[in-house]
């Protein structure tokens, strides 16, 4: 408990933007095949360092297999309302998910070089606690720490569906299942909210068989993935609302409302449209009457290739789908970063109006038969995958790995991990050429956080002036 | 007899200024509808909340203490009360979390729970009951009827005094923050007060036992 609120906790969007710059940032290091422990890479990102843009410090866990994915704060802007009671914690400890194991590590970072495991959270606890598995999204909010998950009970996590859970945000004790009515949810991905609103929106991966060995070619091409978002009374714990897409709009995935809490409206990004192969990001808004509506504003067409070039998988198809797997909104509303891990390419899109996107900016590098370098002339495996902008809005991180079995199947002769920084300034936006983090051998990465909060973190409760 | 009541005024803008009690959600009111007269709004039902909690604190005592033979008992009751509430949160730090549950556009609700939950209204007892005992020195020996509906109207005079204290004082900050400041302010004048509540509780109940026995 701290005698101030912490300050990396900022009442508005507008104040986050003004805070001082990053100067850590938490990478996950990922063993694909669970030979190796995964980990927590600490890295230097203050350009006046001399070890900028190097791993200055590892938190490797005990066990082997957890496979990290996604993770998150204890405490964040959130905790500036009132209502919360929670206005003295600090931001200090990561709550990092094993999404194939269930067991989650809470990570001690408030000395970034000497980050260390506070607590870990076996997985029977969370299967006996919850009845849900293989957790996923954190977020934190007025009841405390949120953790959606992909599965429910039993081995291969279809005993019941998924769903989100609470933890308290002092002692990390899993305190048991958030939701009341669940309505038509059956399957669970992402989720966030606005706060002072008192909503909140959850979206669709596919259930564990569906994703943990690879993605199953004919459940995607039977459009059996998700393909809905569902609205919740955030306080009343009911699902008030689903929006189905259509059913060719296969793993509805990243939620990203606006962060301005004024605003009733944010984005979800949808892999692939299997009747075309294209990316597509829907913008979702509430309108006059309180109903709930979306549109398709963002389409990202797929690139023809010879099928000789093509991994197994997309053989058939003669054409790289784009595959929209991570989407990220700056602070102040105006860009939209969409990855397209299939082409090789992350979007920079203006969204200051969000029922007509622009597509401001593009950088290439990797991709499937493309495989584009890095502009130091270095390689960059995979796609652009986990995207991650700065508070000011400055900088855009991204790593490539989208998860162990699936990037083999994308990306059969690719092997690494690389953490890449892109900036956004007067010259538009452009690989940084001197920011470029080799993951040690063995290691992939995933989601980044950025010390102090980021664009997919913190949830303001009072509005911009 | 004006210490005390200064003791309700202060108490009152105890409450008021410390944003655990509300006063930022009246600036969040207005920034989101975008007029000022949003905040009063927000504070009138901040205002309200907290001033059905104290009244729902002071009534039953009010009741009680018309049974002058048990005054003293009842005074130093009160003060083990306040003493003991003071005790458990400086023991257990932990907010309640059914808090987190109300919706945001329930102040009203939201500050009558906040207002029982931390014991505000338990902290103007022993306040109230050393005004009913001066009340009464001064009035002689009424019939229990009168001395009853005089300690009713009196519980109402503390609650809204303390009240009106709160809602002016929270005003004030809530339309500093909105008007000049902004709400950079919000989190550097934020204070943890747990500790000094908790203790401001004890201190209380102490010198109401101190009273009452001396």
């Amino acid at each position: 408990m701290n005698l101030r609120p912490d300050p990396t906790f900022h009442a508005t969007p507008q104040l986050a933007m003004a805070a001082p710059t990053e100067n850590y940032a938490f990478t996950i290091m990922l063993s694909p095949d669970g030979s190796q422990s995964d980990g927590i890479a600490v890295v230097d990102v203050n350009p006046k360092s001399k070890t900028y843009g190097e791993i200055v410090h590892q938190v490797i866990v005990p066990h082997k297999g957890d496979e990290f994915h996604h993770f998150g704060w204890n405490a964040c802007s959130s905790a500036l309302s009132p209502l919360t009671g929670h206005a003295f914690l600090e931001r200090r400890y990561l709550i990092v998910p094993g999404i194939r194991s269930s067991r989650i590590y809470i990570i001690d970072v408030k000395d970034p070089l000497k980050a260390k495991i506070h607590k870990t959270i076996e997985p029977e606890e969370v299967f006996a606690k919850t009845g849900y598995s293989r957790p996923h999204t954190i977020h934190c909010g007025p009841e405390g720490i949120y953790v959606s998950t992909l599965g429910g009970g039993g081995k291969d996590g279809t005993d019941g569906p998924p769903g989100i859970f609470i933890m308290d945000c002092e002692s990390f004790e899993i305190i048991g299942r958030y939701e009341m009515d669940r309505g038509k949810q059956d399957k669970h991905y992402d989720f966030w909210w606005n706060l002072p609103q008192d909503y909140m929106v959850s979206s669709e991966w596919g259930l564990p068989p569906q994703f943990e060995n690879g993605v199953v070619p004919e459940d995607l091409l039977s459009n059996k993935y998700g393909h809905s978002i569902h609205f919740w009374d955030l306080r009343k714990r009911k699902n008030i609302q689903t929006i189905d897409f259509g059913e060719n709009y296969q793993m509805a995935l990243e939620i990203r409302p606006a962060h301005d809490p004024a605003k009733s409206y944010g984005f979800c990004g949808v892999v692939v449209d299997t009747t075309n192969l294209q990316g597509a990001i829907f913008t979702w808004w509430r309108d006059d009457d309180g109903t709930w509506q979306s549109k398709k504003t963002i389409t990202i067409d797929p690139r023809p290739e010879d099928a000789d070039n093509l991994p197994e998988l997309l053989k058939g198809f003669g054409a790289v789908p784009p595959l929209v797997t991570d989407i990220d909104l700056s602070l102040d509303d105006k860009y939209l970063y969409v990855a397209c891990w299939g082409l090789g390419e992350m979007h920079q899109y203006d969204v200051s109006d969000p029922m007509n996107p622009v597509l401001a900016g593009k950088v290439e590098v990797g991709g499937i038969a493309k495989g584009t370098d890095h502009p130091n002339g270095k390689p960059f495996v995979y796609g652009p995958q986990m995207v991650e902008i700065s508070r000011d809005g400055k900088r855009v991180y991204w790593t490539n790995s989208l998860y162990s079995t699936w990037d083999d199947q994308f990306y059969p002769d690719d092997e690494g991990g690389q953490m890449v920084m892109a900036n956004n300034d007067e010259n538009g936006f452009h690989l940084d050429k001197d920011f470029y983090v080799e993951f040690p051998k063995g290691y992939r990465s995933h989601q980044i956080r950025l010390e102090g909060g980021d664009c997919s973190t913190d949830s303001f409760c009072y509005p911009n002036v | 007899m004006a210490a005390l009541w200064w003791a309700v005024i202060a108490s009152g803008i105890y409450h008021g200024l410390n944003p655990g009690m509300g006063w930022p959600l009246a600036v969040s009111a207005a920034l989101f509808e975008q007029k000022p007269s949003a905040l009063l709004r927000a504070l009138a039902a901040l205002a309200l909340g907290h001033f059905i909690a104290m009244t729902a604190i002071l009534l039953p005592f009010s009741m009680m203490i018309t049974l002058v033979e048990y005054e003293r008992e009842i005074r130093i009751g009160a003060g083990v009360l306040v003493i003991a509430l003071g005790l458990y949160l400086l023991i257990n730090r932990r907010h309640p979390r059914f808090l987190a549950r109300v919706k945001p556009s329930r102040l009203g609700l939201w500050s009558f729970l906040a207002a029982i939950a931390h014991g505000a209204g338990l902290m103007l007892v022993p306040i109230y009951l050393g005004i009913c005992a001066v009340a009464e020195l001064d009035a002689g020996h009424s019939a229990a009827y009168a001395l009853m509906s005089s300690n009713i109207g009196l519980a109402f005079i503390v609650a809204t005094a303390h009240t009106a204290a709160m809602m002016l004082a929270g005003g004030i900050l809530a339309a500093i923050m909105y008007y000049w400041l902004g709400l950079k302010f919000l989190s550097k004048t934020w204070f943890n007060l747990d500790v000094v509540w908790a203790l401001s509780l004890i201190a209380v109940g102490t010198i109401a036992i101190w009273h009452t026995l001396a």
